[in-house]
């Protein structure tokens, strides 16, 4: 075995792996939010729909959107190969755990969290991305070009009230798994320091409100806006 | 004290095992918690019953031999090693379930007795310092600053009783390690042979089977020697600035 795939494969390595990949997940996140919030404007979808466009035909977005694919694929067989092996490291559980008096309730099942997050971004997949892209799209005009019409597709989805109550409650399985491993990530690296830990965490805690918050309140808006 | 104790209790190494329940009266609250168990055996030696087993050496909190799981947590309810838990901290009543160290890494030997032998093999895989052994050396030979022969004399608290693995719900001992790796890749004399060690330790620890690491910080919480989680991560730094830059391709 070559060093590189003998210290990947470490649990060193695996952490390594889960830490980086979820770092990028985070800056996607922030990315992803900045375009969203543009559902919000007030100008009937226009600079929400520009924004699709220019995404969907810049090259470079391109190749961070195969990149971000991958990524997310990482993350999820590294915690399943992770999950798998830690739950072989102890076969026979404890009768009695007092495991809440030492650790949070997020750290101990990440594993659970992050698989209800992958069934949300499945739904999410297919009802936007997949329809956007291979779907039969409304259109709309902006000076005489024609763009798809995003805004009607995500509009039409969130006039549903149980589509909306699905991504609220998905947003507050992503705080939760946020409030864990985004301070995670950077303990993984190594990143631990009496100077700047606590500003991590802190930071942290907010991320895992804050940007579930907002994902969550653009689906409100817009339902309310649909009545 | 009226109490009635949960206790694991298995042959040997291939016994499927489980609890019994032992009901003992006239326990004092000064008592320590294996003088407790202590005033059991007897009992149940008079009896002509096997005793409970379970490992316990100094009974003054530096071995760190004695390792029980009880009511839950390890070492129990307080931040201490089981010999320095008295029966003031529980209720007169109450019923205590005390089972050994769960993980595939500790095989339980008898009753509440595990198999630790996995952390004497990471430490031959480098948890010492390869030094010629000639004669004393002057004091302040070798400078180290107050500030970091603190953390290195803070990892080098651990006194190993698997408490750690224990309480982490992957049975990891990251906790254990990186505090061996720590207390000599922070100091002078362990400079020399600091990649390798890192290298050599993680790839111990691994192979004994130890779970992955997931930051849930219970380690930590309940180490009796109060090892904190920036050593993993110090541990974490070792680890991959010696994939990186070590000789052993």
């Amino acid at each position: 075995m070559s060093w590189v795939s003998k210290t990947l494969s470490s649990t060193l390595g695996r952490k390594l792996i889960m830490a980086l990949t979820g770092l990028f997940l985070i800056l996607f996140l922030v990315v992803h939010l900045i375009g969203n919030l543009q559902l919000l404007l007030p100008d009937n979808g226009e600079s929400f729909n520009l924004y699709a466009e220019s995404m969907a035909s810049n090259p470079l977005i391109r190749v961070v959107s195969i990149g971000n694919f991958a990524f997310i694929l990482l993350h999820v067989i590294y915690s399943i190969l992770l999950s798998r092996y830690n739950k072989s490291s102890r076969p026979i559980e404890y009768a009695v755990s007092k495991a809440s008096t030492n650790s949070s309730w997020s750290s101990r099942n990440m594993g659970i969290l992050g698989t209800i997050i992958l069934i949300f971004l499945l739904v999410h997949l297919k009802g936007f991305y997949y329809e956007i892209k291979f779907g039969e799209m409304p259109v709309v005009d902006y000076a005489g070009v024609t763009y798809k019409n995003v805004f009607a597709i995500v509009a039409a989805a969130y006039s549903n009230l149980l589509y909306v109550a699905f991504y609220v409650v998905a947003m507050g399985f992503l705080g939760f798994h946020l409030s864990h491993g985004f301070a995670s990530a950077f303990q993984t690296l190594g990143l631990n320091h009496v100077k700047y830990s606590p500003l991590i965490s802190r930071v942290g805690f907010g991320f895992s409100i804050i940007v579930p918050a907002l994902f969550a309140l653009i689906p409100i808006v817009m339902y309310i806006q649909s009545l | 004290m009226k109490l009635t104790l949960k206790i694991w209790r298995q042959k040997n190494a291939s016994d499927k095992g489980g609890f019994t329940t032992y009901p003992v009266d006239n326990v004092s609250k000064d008592m320590s918690f294996l003088e407790m168990l202590d005033v059991l055996n007897e009992d149940l030696t008079e009896k002509g019953d096997d005793p409970v087993h379970f490992d316990h050496d100094c009974r003054e909190g530096i071995c760190g031999t004695c390792a029980l799981h009880i009511n839950g947590k390890p070492h129990g309810p307080l931040q201490t090693t089981t010999c320095q838990l008295h029966m003031r901290s529980f209720n007169d009543g109450e019923t205590i379930t005390i089972e050994p160290w769960r993980a595939k890494a500790f095989p339980i030997l008898k009753d509440l007795v595990v198999d630790r032998s996995a952390f004497d093999r990471i430490i031959q895989a480098g948890g010492y310092v390869s030094v010629g052994t000639g004669g004393i050396p002057d004091a302040n030979e070798i400078p180290i600053p107050k500030t970091i022969a603190d953390l290195a004399m803070d990892a080098a608290q651990c006194i190993a009783c698997g408490a750690c693995v224990a309480a982490c719900k992957n049975a990891s001992a990251m906790l254990f390690t990186s505090a061996k790796v720590s207390q000599l890749a922070l100091l002078p004399q362990g400079q020399v042979e600091r990649k390798t060690r890192a290298e050599k330790m993680v790839a111990q620890m691994d192979a004994e089977g130890f779970g992955a690491c997931t930051n849930t910080g219970a380690c930590e919480a309940e180490c009796p020697k109060g090892i904190s989680i920036s050593n993993i991560a110090r541990m974490n730094r070792e680890y991959y600035s010696a994939a990186l830059s070590s000789q052993n391709v």
